[in-house]
């Protein structure tokens, strides 16, 4: 299951459907089939949405770490985490918040784009420190990478022009210091 | 250490062999047949029963756990077969109840491609088992035999899946019989360290209570922790109620006993829940059919919550504290610090509840069937392993038929599965085959799976098979009677068979009763066959209710006694 990306396709203004505060979960599991299909049934027995999801191979190959984005109740979260937790392909599953983590996101996006409008596309870029990775006489793709709000805002700022499509790899999480994520 | 060629199969059945499992219940097929064979080939003290169905195969596993603590094995074949045990797997699982299926699996190279009797049973199972593998190396099922026994019997119980590919059972052994375990995710062993402080704070509150009740379950019936329970209630004198999974792992007939709680608990057991100013409950899920209301649940009390499952804390009741952990462990480190508590007055009021609302039922106006199964009590001094099937008579049988041991009441609670009965008894009786086992079905539940009179009888097994046939599907009808104005739909068992003649068709002699004077004479004479199986099959009145009751999503002060004379609103909480 490794290098699985999936980022939920609805507009950044939509609320996601399970209202509540955002939390970000960090999973080590086992490298093994199926794994993703257990942990995935946890959260939709208990109604919660899936807001993103990165998951790959980790350090030790035996083992696969996810990032997930979750919205919901703190209470309904904590029975997921432990409901997680007790998995038997499970290895841990904590909570991160932005305090005690670095939390970053990446995101392609494409955009119509004529020659006159280019250089107005690479301020843009060039302000929230993106990279052009693909250009065609009227497209360009633009990569970028950073916190949440950040790339929010570049989509904001592309959005003069028309954006033919984004894929955003959702939050990936690391804990701050020595500990362990 | 190999002399000869094994194949993967054979490696499976040594392992299985190995481990102590002294049953398979099963059925054959296609996909198994290699398993099957080295069922043969392997020289093993295994049994193999073959069921008449892989669900009653998989109740048959289930009795058996449930009567010894011991996990048998189930073996089917892929598609039909594997999907067949998922309602046995579900009950399993919701009772904690461990036990291994092995499935046979179409060729891994034909695997997601719509084979004949190919089912993603791997896919299909994750949600109503504790673990489940997919075999894709010949040399690994002696390893995943092992972890899948070792993940099925220790911390929380549960069943374990293992689905066998053909080319898989069928490919050449060349590897370890006895591997390393490899579950980095799993350490059941830390169900048995005990937190010292909460345990502190346990024995100070309850030093503090004055109408304190102990509610235990089915994690004090798995951990055997039976005798550190009765030490606990007569040290502190503290009465005790269980679950219907719990009956039996305090004495029923114990003067601090009041008997089952929940909705269709005694009276004197909700009455204690709601008055108590702590509660101990070990090795209870709280059910939703025993707090009704979460937030409504024991306002006035001190909560102390022991479980062994950690997402068992705070999921339906918030404790005031929580012990993770073993329940024999947690009530051995509690008795270590108590001392006797003064509850003479609690106990006396506990008492007159007792007095004033005793289970009772009538011997006039139609055969009953509480008379039956309180008859079969008193005949048989509560010395025999029952099991019961699902609704009414499941119920009255919780009521009426007192356990004084662990591990002689099988019942499904949590899946309240129909047809788990009968073949949950022919189960127990093969783990116990010197126990008298009793079944008690409704006439809905025992059609689900009454096809196992065959195997009950083949095999000679000395139940007592009772059917208590009211012709209706009895629960539900209660509910439509006292919900809904009376409105009977989807529950007139019209057109059920001669149930003796039934019986005899497989050779099983049989009684019918239909007269409450009828019913002690018909019972010793079923009492007394020991050649095989034994059918009663009681014709008992139409309508009647199980009471007390609390309607589901109901405060327990809401319990009802009595049928209602009021048209009563519809429930709305779970079902």
């Amino acid at each position: 299951m490794s290098h699985t990306i999936v980022t939920t396709e609805t507009p950044i203004t939509t609320p996601p459907i399970a209202s509540g505060p955002a939390h970000t979960l960090s999973v080590l599991v086992n490298n093994e089939p199926g794994v993703l299909m257990r942990i995935c049934q946890v959260f939709s027995r208990r109604g919660f949405n899936i807001d993103s999801l990165i998951v790959s191979e980790g350090r030790n190959p035996n083992f696969s770490r996810m990032t997930i984005g979750v919205s919901g109740d703190p209470q309904g979260l904590n029975q997921i985490i432990m409901q997680v937790a007790k998995l038997i392909d499970v290895i841990h599953c904590f909570e991160h918040t932005s305090e005690n983590s670095v939390t970053k996101e990446m995101v392609l996006v494409k955009i119509q784009c004529s020659p006159s409008e280019r250089s107005m596309a690479l301020q843009i870029a060039e302000h929230f420190s993106g990279k052009t990775v693909d250009l065609t006489p009227t497209s360009m793709i633009v990569m970028l990478n950073g916190d949440s709000p950040k790339i929010d805002a570049a989509i904001t700022m592309f959005s003069q022009f028309n954006i033919i499509e984004t894929v955003r790899t959702g939050k990936m999480v690391m804990a701050r210091g020595e500990q362990p994520t | 250490m190999i002399n000869e060629q094994l194949d993967g199969a054979q490696a499976l059945i040594k392992t299985l062999d190995a481990l102590g499992i002294e049953y398979i219940f099963g059925y054959s097929g296609g996909a198994a047949i290699p398993m099957f064979d080295a069922l043969e080939t392997v020289k093993t003290r295994m049994k193999f029963i073959l069921a008449r169905h892989e669900q009653g195969a998989v109740h048959m596993a289930d009795g058996y756990a449930r009567a010894t603590g011991k996990p048998a094995a189930v073996l089917v074949t892929s598609g039909p077969g594997a999907g067949n045990t998922v309602t046995g797997l579900m009950t399993a699982m919701m009772d904690s109840v461990p036990m291994l299926v092995i499935c046979g699996q179409q060729v891994t190279w034909m695997l997601g491609k719509d084979a004949f009797q190919e089912a993603d049973i791997f896919g299909i199972t994750i949600p109503v088992v504790k673990h489940n593998y997919l075999v894709r190396d010949s040399n690994a099922l002696p390893r995943i035999v092992r972890e899948a026994y070792h993940i099925a019997t220790t911390g929380r119980p549960g069943p374990v899946l293992i689905d066998v590919p053909k080319n898989i059972s069928q490919g050449p052994f060349t590897g370890d019989m006895n591997p390393e375990l490899n579950l980095p995710g799993y350490d059941p062993s830390c169900s048995f360290r005990i937190c010292d402080t909460a345990v502190q704070q346990t024995t100070d509150l309850i030093a503090k209570a004055k109408r304190p009740v102990i509610l235990a379950g089915q994690g004090c019936m798995i951990a055997r922790a039976d005798k550190e329970l009765l030490h606990l209630a007569e040290t502190l004198r503290c009465p005790v109620t269980t679950t219907l999974l719990g009956k039996g792992v305090f004495p029923e007939t114990h003067p601090l006993a009041l008997g089952m709680i929940g909705m269709h608990g005694t009276a004197y057991a909700n009455k204690a829940v709601v008055e108590c100013d702590v509660l101990i409950n070990i090795g209870s899920r709280f059910d939703d059919r025993i707090i009704g209301q979460p937030a409504k649940f024991c306002k006035g009390a001190a909560i102390i919550h022991i479980d062994i499952d950690p997402a068992e804390m705070d999921k339906m009741i918030v404790p005031d504290i929580r012990i993770v952990g073993d329940a024999k462990a947690a009530l051995t480190a509690i008795n270590a610090h108590i001392h006797p508590l003064e509850t003479t007055e609690w106990l006396a009021k506990l008492d007159g509840y007792k007095k004033k609302y005793p289970l009772t039922y009538k011997k006039q106006g139609g055969l009953r069937m509480q008379q039956v199964i309180d008859e079969f009590y008193q005949l048989t001094g509560g010395k025999a392993i029952v099991a019961t099937d699902v609704g009414q008579h499941q119920m009255w049988s919780a009521q009426f038929f007192k356990n004084d041991q662990p591990h002689h009441w099988l019942s499904s609670g949590g899946a309240g599965t129909m047809g788990f009965g009968f073949p949950a008894a022919i189960g127990a009786q093969f783990a116990c085959p010197d126990s008298l086992v009793i079944s008690f079905s409704g006439d809905g539940g025992f059609q689900m799976t009454q096809f196992e009179l065959a195997t009950a009888a083949l095999h000679k097994l000395p139940i007592k098979i009772v059917v208590l046939n009211n012709h209706y599907l009895g629960m539900v009808r209660q509910w439509q009677e006292l919900f809904y104005d009376d409105r009977t739909s989807g529950v007139d068992l019209i057109g059920n068979p001669d149930f003796c003649m039934l019986a005899a068709a497989y050779g099983i002699p049989s009684v019918h009763i239909k007269r409450p004077a009828d019913v002690t004479r018909m019972l010793k004479k079923a009492l007394a066959y020991h050649d095989g199986p034994f059918l009663i099959h009681a014709e008992c009145v139409k309508t009647d209710n199980v009471f007390p009751m609390i309607p589901a999503g109901a405060v327990l002060e809401d319990m009802i006694t009595e049928a209602p004379r009021k048209k009563m609103a519809k429930p709305t909480g779970s079902t």
